[in-house]
């Protein structure tokens, strides 16, 4: 059992998905078009389900409950990449960033439908299903609003060439890369990232944006190990603050 | 009273049915993988449909209150996701249930490969494909929201996954 490299692993994935699922929920009621309040209200529950699932692993693992480690930790003790905790911006950015995470995220759990840990592999090969609702939605989108006027196109490449950045902090390495790798926990970020690139090129080929040479994008790194920007601590205040007034209540 | 089976207990479940959609038991949604009985204690292996699925707690209660009334007291209700959730678990009846309901039965599974097979939706009204997908996600996790050109109404379509 390689088990602080498992944790690691399972902690950035939660973390991950529970901060751009609280994102996404920031979302509700303020979509520019009901069918997106709904849209990004509903991959907002689908994503903070599964971080509870993900924790829930860890759990089992000997980690605190799901409550606690999403509401009791400061900043520095989350694992996720910079890119989830970025605000949401006007919906250009939001979509652009939901076009990126998720390809991404669809990616990594494909992936893991083969680890040799069993628990996640499982939990992989149900959450790959749910989340071809994700990928759809923000293909459909990304090829419609890139490609429809120019104020579309202007806007979503603005967003584009300022995500990337950040979006590349997605594969920042782990400490346990190497371990992973070898006993077939997850077969690593590069590889996630080779494969995110093609789908990504893919994807935006059908439109009128453009990517830039992918070497001189410089990635946004330090939020697998803690160091957040000023945006993530806010967040967590905000998230956790009916949980803090009592800790112990039964809801 | 005569011994309790595991058939007798997945009749008694038939009762309980899924709180977002009252026309469907978690028989016929599928959501409940195996039932085992040993020496009085009753385990039931279930699983969501969708993992974030806000409704499974309510589910678990219903389940716990509904064989307590038949005289069972020790039950365990095992979640997990050895044996996941797809749409083609639901039932003929089941499909049956939703069509009446208003709600059109999901389009087997291994046909999702694209949009596509969300685009043309089967009204459960008038049975026509002449819709059109208005949006994949809908009120619950598991629906999605389409529109019938024929009938000029919206209606919902429960997802294939």
């Amino acid at each position: 059992m390689h088990e602080s490299a498992i944790k690691e692993l399972l902690y950035k994935i939660a973390d991950d998905q529970l901060i751009l699922g609280h994102r996404n929920s920031e979302w509700t009621g303020l979509g520019p078009l009901l069918e997106e309040d709904i849209a990004f209200s509903s991959m907002a529950q689908d994503k903070i389900g599964q971080s509870n699932a993900l924790y829930s692993i860890l759990e089992q693992l000997g980690e605190p409950a799901p409550d606690a480690v999403a509401f009791m930790r400061s900043a520095s003790r989350f694992h996720n990449c910079i890119f989830v905790e970025l605000p949401n911006g006007e919906y250009d950015f939001s979509l652009i960033r939901h076009f990126l995470y998720d390809t991404a995220i669809a990616i990594r759990f494909e992936m893991l439908t083969s680890s040799s840990f069993q628990k996640i592999a499982e939990l992989s090969a149900k959450i790959r299903g749910e989340l071809k609702y994700h990928t759809l939605h923000a293909n459909t989108w990304i090829r419609q609003l890139g490609s429809a006027t120019p104020e579309s196109v202007r806007r979503l490449q603005t967003s584009l060439d300022y995500a990337l950045p950040y979006a590349l902090g997605m594969f920042e390495p782990s400490p346990f890369e190497a371990e992973l790798i070898e006993k077939g926990l997850f077969a690593g970020e590069t590889a996630l990232q080779r494969q995110w690139q093609k789908k990504v090129e893919d994807v935006l080929s059908q439109t009128q944006l453009v990517l830039p040479d992918w070497t001189e994008v410089q990635p946004v790194t330090g939020g697998r190990y803690g160091k957040h920007s000023e945006h993530l601590q806010a967040l967590l205040d905000e998230m956790s603050e009916v949980f803090r007034i009592d800790p112990s209540a039964e809801w | 009273m005569s011994e309790i089976t595991a058939d007798m207990i997945r009749e008694w479940l038939k009762e309980v049915k899924d709180p977002e959609i009252p026309v469907l038991s978690l028989i016929d949604l599928g959501v409940i993988r195996d039932i085992a009985l040993e020496g009085g204690e009753v385990t039931i292996e279930m699983t969501p449909t969708f993992v974030g699925c806000p409704a499974l707690e309510t589910m678990k209660e219903e389940i716990h209150k509904t064989l307590r009334e038949k005289g069972l007291e020790k039950i365990h209700i095992d979640v997990n996701f050895r044996k996941p959730w797809t749409s083609d678990l639901i039932s003929d009846s089941g499909r049956r249930a939703l069509k009446s309901f208003g709600l059109a039965p999901p389009p087997p599974n291994h046909l999702f490969m694209d949009l596509d097979v969300l685009e043309y939706a089967v009204c459960p009204r008038c049975g026509n494909t002449n819709t059109e997908l208005r949006n994949t996600f809908g009120p619950t996790l598991c629906r999605s929201i389409h529109y019938c050109n024929d009938c000029k109404e919206a209606f919902e379509q429960f997802k294939p996954l």
